[in-house]
C-alpha cells in the first residue's frame, strides 16, 4: 500500500487503578482499508477505541489523522474527524422512529432562525440509505418495532450518512444470526469499496478471515504482531492473542468426575422469555459444566431463575436427591447455591461499599449477635478472604468502586466462597478481565470443583468454555441443543449446536 | 465522622455570629425554645432519612401531621377516648397508612415521589374535610397533662421534645449503624439489584423504612399538636416535610440513596432551627426566612459535594501507589 495513512496512533497508553490497559500501542490505517482488531477479552481493544472515539483519555502516545497531529477530547470531536463508533451495544433510541434515529444530531432544518425539522428531507434521504443498505422498510417505522439485527443496520445507516472516513465497529455480530452476519459482511466490503475505512473489533475468527485486510492482534495492553491479508488464519490469530499454549492457561485436570451424577439437577426449567421451551439438565458433584451459546439464547435466563432473582414459570430443581423451592435469592442463598452475576457492577457488587461490607452482606447474621454487626469479625474474615485469593487491595476498606475488574470480580466471589458454596453458578466470569486474574478464576473454579462444588459457567468466550468445563450444554434460543463430553469439545462442535443449524 | 465535621463546623461559626451579634442568643429561654423546636423537627427528620437512605422520599409528612392533629382531637375531646389509646391510635394510623406507600413503591414499583406526593395532597383534603375547615383544640378536656408536657414540658430544664428526640436518635443510630438491617439499608439504597443479588429482601427493607417514618411522624406529629395547642387543617405542618428533606440533605444524605447518618440529619436539624432563629434575633425580615434557608441549604450541599469529590480522588491516587494493588508483572 503506498498510499499515506488515514489514521495512526502511536505509543498509546493507559492505566487504570490497578491495571495497565494500554502499554505503547501502535495502530495504523489505511484508506479503504479493513483491519481487524482483534485479542482477548481485556488485551485492551476497547480501551483503544475508546480513545479514539474521543470516550476515555490517554495517558501518552500520539493520534494523527491524515498526517494531523490531533487530541479527541469529547465523542463529538471524534465525530467531527470522521470516526463513527458503532459500538457492542446498540445506542440508538427506540423511542424514536428510524429517520429520527438516523439523522440524530445533524438534523435538517428549515426556516434558520426557527430550526424546524425538515421532515421531508429526512424521511426521504433515510428511505434512500435503507434501500441502500437492503433493508426493506419505511423510515417512518418506529425503531421499537425492528429486530436487533436491523437496528444494527439504522446505526450503520446513522455511521453512513454522517459521512464517517472511519468506522470502528465493536462485535457487530455478537447478536446477529448467521444469515443476518453474512449480510453484514457484504456491507462492510461495500463500504470498504467507497472508500471507508474499518476497524473491526469481533471474537469471531471466521469473520475476521472472510473480511479483514489485515489483523491487528493485541495482548496485555501491548502490540502483539500483525498479520497481513495472506496470513491470517486462525490457527495463526490464536496463537498471537492467547500466547501461550493453552495447557498453561487452563489448569489440567482429569475428566473424570467422581459422585453422584445427578447431584444437582434442574428439570422442566421454563422462563418468561422462552416460555414454550423447558430445559432440563444435570450437574455432579465436584464437576464443571459450561454454558455455551449466542448472546441471547437464554443461558443467563436459566441462571437467573435458578438462583431466584427471575420467576420462572415453572421449574423443578434438586439438591442431593433433596427436592428445593426457590422462589427468592434468598432460598437460593439458604441451600448454598449461589450466582456470579453477569454484570458485576449493578448485581454482583454494591461498589460504593468497602471491600469488606460487600464480602460480608450475603451472610451478614453469622457475624451478628443480637441483630448487631460484629465489625472485627467481619473485617478479619474480608482480610482472610483477600489473602486467599490474592485480592490486590491496599485495605479491606477500600470502596469496590477503586479496584480493577479482576479485583472487582473476586470480592464478588469472595462473598460466596466465604459461605462455602454447594452450586456455583458463574455468568460470563472472566469478562473485561486482564488476563492474570482470568487464570487465577480459572485455577478457582477448578480448585472449588475439587473440593465437591458443582458449578455451572456461563460464557461467550470460546476458549474459556473449551478449557475449563468438563462437560458443555450448549444452548439455542431457549433450548439445549446438545451436551458435549470433554472428547467431543471442539469450537466447531459448539459453535453448529450455538447456532442451531444442527440439532 | 468526617462527612458530619464540616457541617458541624457551619453550625458552631453560625451560632458564635448569632450570639455576638445578638447576646439574646444564649439566654436560657430562648435556647429552650430553640431545643424544643430541634426536638419536635429533629424526630420526623429522622423518620425521612431512613426513607432518603434508601433511595426514595416521602413528600407526606406534613399534610399527615395535620391529619393526625385533627384526629387526635377529634379522638380526645368529641369522643371521649383517654390519651393512650388515642395516642396509639395516631402511631397505628400513620404506620398503616405508610404501611400502604410502601407497598404501593414495592410491589406495584411506583415512583416514591408520585405515591406520597398524592399522600401530600390526600390528607391535607381529608383533614380540612373531616373538620369541615375548622381548626381543632384540645378545650378543656382533663388529664391531658402527660401529653400537654411531652411538648411543652421540661427535664431539669431540658425541653421534653429535646429529650424524646435523644432517644429516638439513639435508638435509630444503633439500628442504622451497628445493626444487620441498617446495613440493607444502606445496601438496598446504594444498589438495590445487587443488594437483592445478595440475598436482601429489599421490598421488606424499603417497606420498614417508610414504616419507620411514620411512627416517627406520629410522635413529631402530636408533639406538634400540643405544642400549637390548635390544630388548623389548612396550615398545620404545612411543608414540614421540606424542612425534614433539607435537615437530611444538609446532613449528608444522598437523594440517590445509600448515604446518610443519624449524626447528620441531627445536626443539619440544628442547623435550620438556629438559622429560623437567627433571622428572628438579627432583626432581619421575617419574609425573608425562606431564602436564608435556601441558601445555606445550597451553599452547604455544594461544599459538601466539593469535599466528598476530593476524599475520592485521594482513595484513588492511594491505590494507584499502592504497591500492593499492581497487577500481575
Amino acid at each position: 500500500m503506498t498510499l499515506s495513512p488515514i489514521l495512526q496512533l502511536t505509543g498509546i497508553s493507559k492505566r487504570f487503578p490497578g491495571v495497565v490497559a494500554l502499554d505503547g500501542v501502535d495502530l495504523e490505517v489505511y484508506p479503504g482499508e479493513v483491519v481487524a482488531l482483534i485479542g482477548e477479552n481485556g488485551a485492551g481493544k476497547s480501551t483503544l477505541m475508546k480513545i479514539l472515539g474521543g470516550v476515555t483519555k490517554r495517558d501518552a502516545g500520539s493520534i494523527r489523522i491524515q498526517g494531523q497531529e490531533c487530541e479527541i477530547p469529547s465523542p463529538r470531536e471524534a465525530n467531527r474527524l470522521g470516526i463513527e463508533f458503532i459500538h457492542q451495544e446498540l445506542s440508538v433510541l427506540d423511542n424514536l422512529d428510524v429517520g429520527a434515529n438516523i439523522f440524530l444530531g445533524r438534523e435538517p432544518t428549515r426556516v434558520s432562525w426557527l430550526k424546524l425539522l425538515d421532515r421531508k428531507r429526512i424521511y426521504a434521504e433515510a428511505d434512500a440509505l435503507l434501500r441502500k443498505l437492503g433493508l426493506n422498510l419505511s423510515s417512518r417505522t418506529p425503531l421499537s418495532r425492528l429486530s436487533i439485527a436491523q437496528q444494527q443496520l439504522v446505526e450503520i445507516a446513522r455511521s453512513i450518512n454522517a459521512r464517517a472516513r472511519i468506522l470502528i465497529m465493536d462485535e457487530p455480530t455478537s447478536s446477529l444470526t448467521l444469515s443476518e452476519t453474512q449480510r453484514l459482511l457484504e456491507i462492510v466490503k461495500d463500504l470498504k469499496a467507497h472508500g471507508v475505512s474499518i476497524i473491526y473489533i469481533s471474537h469471531r475468527l471466521d469473520e475476521v478471515e472472510k473480511v479483514a485486510d489485515r489483523a491487528v492482534v493485541l495482548r496485555d495492553g501491548r502490540n502483539a504482531g500483525t498479520l497481513a491479508r495472506q496470513e491470517i488464519e486462525r490457527e495463526r490469530m490464536v496463537r498471537m492473542m492467547v500466547g501461550r499454549n493453552l495447557q498453561d492457561f487452563y489448569v489440567s485436570h482429569d475428566a473424570t468426575t467422581s459422585g453422584d451424577v445427578n447431584w444437582f439437577t434442574v428439570s422442566n426449567l421454563r422462563t418468561s422469555r422462552y416460555p414454550h421451551h423447558s430445559i432440563s439438565f444435570s450437574v455432579a458433584q465436584g464437576e464443571v459444566m459450561g454454558l455455551a451459546g449466542l448472546v441471547g439464547s437464554g443461558r443467563s435466563e436459566v441462571a437467573q431463575a435458578v438462583f431466584g432473582v427471575e420467576e420462572a414459570l415453572a421449574c423443578e430443581i434438586t439438591l442431593g436427591g433433596k427436592r428445593l423451592a426457590i422462589q427468592s435469592p434468598q432460598n437460593a442463598i439458604a441451600e448454598g447455591i449461589y450466582l456470579v452475576p453477569e454484570d458485576r457492577r449493578s448485581c454482583g457488587l454494591i461498589v460504593d461499599f468497602s471491600i469488606s461490607k460487600n464480602i460480608s452482606l450475603p451472610g451478614l447474621k453469622r457475624y451478628a449477635t443480637a441483630g448487631l454487626v460484629d465489625f472485627s469479625a467481619e473485617n478479619t474474615k474480608a482480610a482472610e478472604m483477600c489473602r486467599a485469593i490474592n485480592i490486590k487491595a491496599p485495605s479491606p476498606n477500600i470502596q469496590a468502586a477503586n479496584l480493577s475488574g479482576g479485583n472487582q470480580q473476586k470480592v464478588v466471589l469472595a462473598k460466596w466462597l466465604a459461605l462455602s458454596p454447594k452450586v456455583l453458578i458463574l455468568d460470563e466470569p472472566t469478562r473485561g478481565i486482564d488476563v492474570g486474574a482470568k487464570a487465577e478464576i480459572y485455577a478457582l473454579i477448578r480448585k472449588l470443583a475439587e473440593q465437591g462444588v458443582s458449578i455451572i459457567v456461563i460464557s461467550s468466550e470460546m476458549e474459556e468454555v473449551l478449557g475449563i468445563s468438563d462437560r458443555i450444554s450448549v444452548m439455542h434460543e431457549g433450548r439445549i441443543t446438545g451436551i458435549l463430553q470433554r472428547q467431543q469439545f471442539s469450537e466447531e462442535a459448539v459453535m453448529r449446536l450455538a447456532t442451531g443449524s444442527n440439532g | 465522622m468526617k462527612k458530619e465535621l464540616g457541617i458541624f463546623v457551619l453550625l458552631i461559626v453560625l451560632c458564635v455570629i448569632v450570639a455576638i451579634i445578638n447576646p439574646n442568643f444564649l439566654q436560657t429561654i430562648n435556647l429552650q425554645n430553640l431545643a424544643r423546636q430541634i426536638g419536635a423537627f429533629g424526630i420526623f427528620s429522622i423518620g425521612l432519612g431512613l426513607v432518603i437512605i434508601t433511595g426514595g422520599i416521602d413528600l407526606s409528612v406534613g399534610s399527615m401531621m395535620a391529619l393526625l392533629g385533627v384526629l387526635l382531637s377529634i379522638v380526645l375531646t368529641e369522643w371521649g377516648v383517654s390519651p393512650l389509646p388515642a395516642v396509639l391510635l395516631c402511631a397505628a394510623v400513620a404506620m398503616g397508612l405508610s404501611l400502604f406507600h410502601g407497598v404501593l413503591i414495592t410491589r406495584m414499583n411506583m415512583q416514591p415521589f408520585i405515591v406520597t406526593l398524592c399522600g401530600l395532597l390526600f390528607y391535607r383534603g381529608l383533614a380540612r374535610f373531616i373538620t369541615h375547615d375548622e381548626t381543632k383544640g384540645f378545650g378543656a378536656v382533663e388529664g391531658l397533662g402527660a401529653l400537654r408536657s411531652l411538648a411543652n414540658g421540661n427535664l431539669v430544664g431540658i425541653p421534653m421534645p429535646f429529650i424524646l428526640l435523644i432517644i429516638v436518635s439513639a435508638i435509630t443510630w444503633v439500628f442504622l449503624h451497628w445493626s444487620v438491617y441498617g446495613r440493607y439499608l444502606f445496601a438496598t439504597g446504594h444498589n438495590a439489584e445487587a443488594a437483592r443479588y445478595a440475598g436482601i429482601n429489599t421490598r421488606r427493607i424499603i417497606t420498614l423504612a417508610y414504616v419507620a417514618s411514620g411512627l416517627l411522624t406520629a410522635i413529631s406529629g402530636i408533639i406538634f399538636a400540643f405544642y400549637t395547642n390548635s390544630v388548623s387543617p389548612a396550615n398545620h405542618g404545612n411543608a414540614y416535610e421540606l424542612y425534614g428533606i433539607a435537615a437530611a440533605v444538609l446532613g449528608g444524605c444522598s437523594l440517590r440513596g445509600g448515604e446518610g447518618s443519624v449524626v447528620g440529619i441531627l445536626i443539619g436539624t440544628a442547623l435550620l432551627q438556629v438559622l429560623r432563629n437567627l433571622v428572628n434575633l438579627l432583626g432581619i425580615p421575617s419574609s425573608l426566612d425562606f431564602a436564608v434557608m435556601g441558601g445555606v441549604i445550597l451553599i452547604g450541599v455544594l461544599a459538601d459535594q466539593f469535599f466528598t469529590d476530593r476524599r475520592n480522588r485521594r482513595q484513588v491516587v492511594m491505590l494507584q501507589e499502592s504497591p500492593t494493588a499492581e497487577s500481575q508483572q
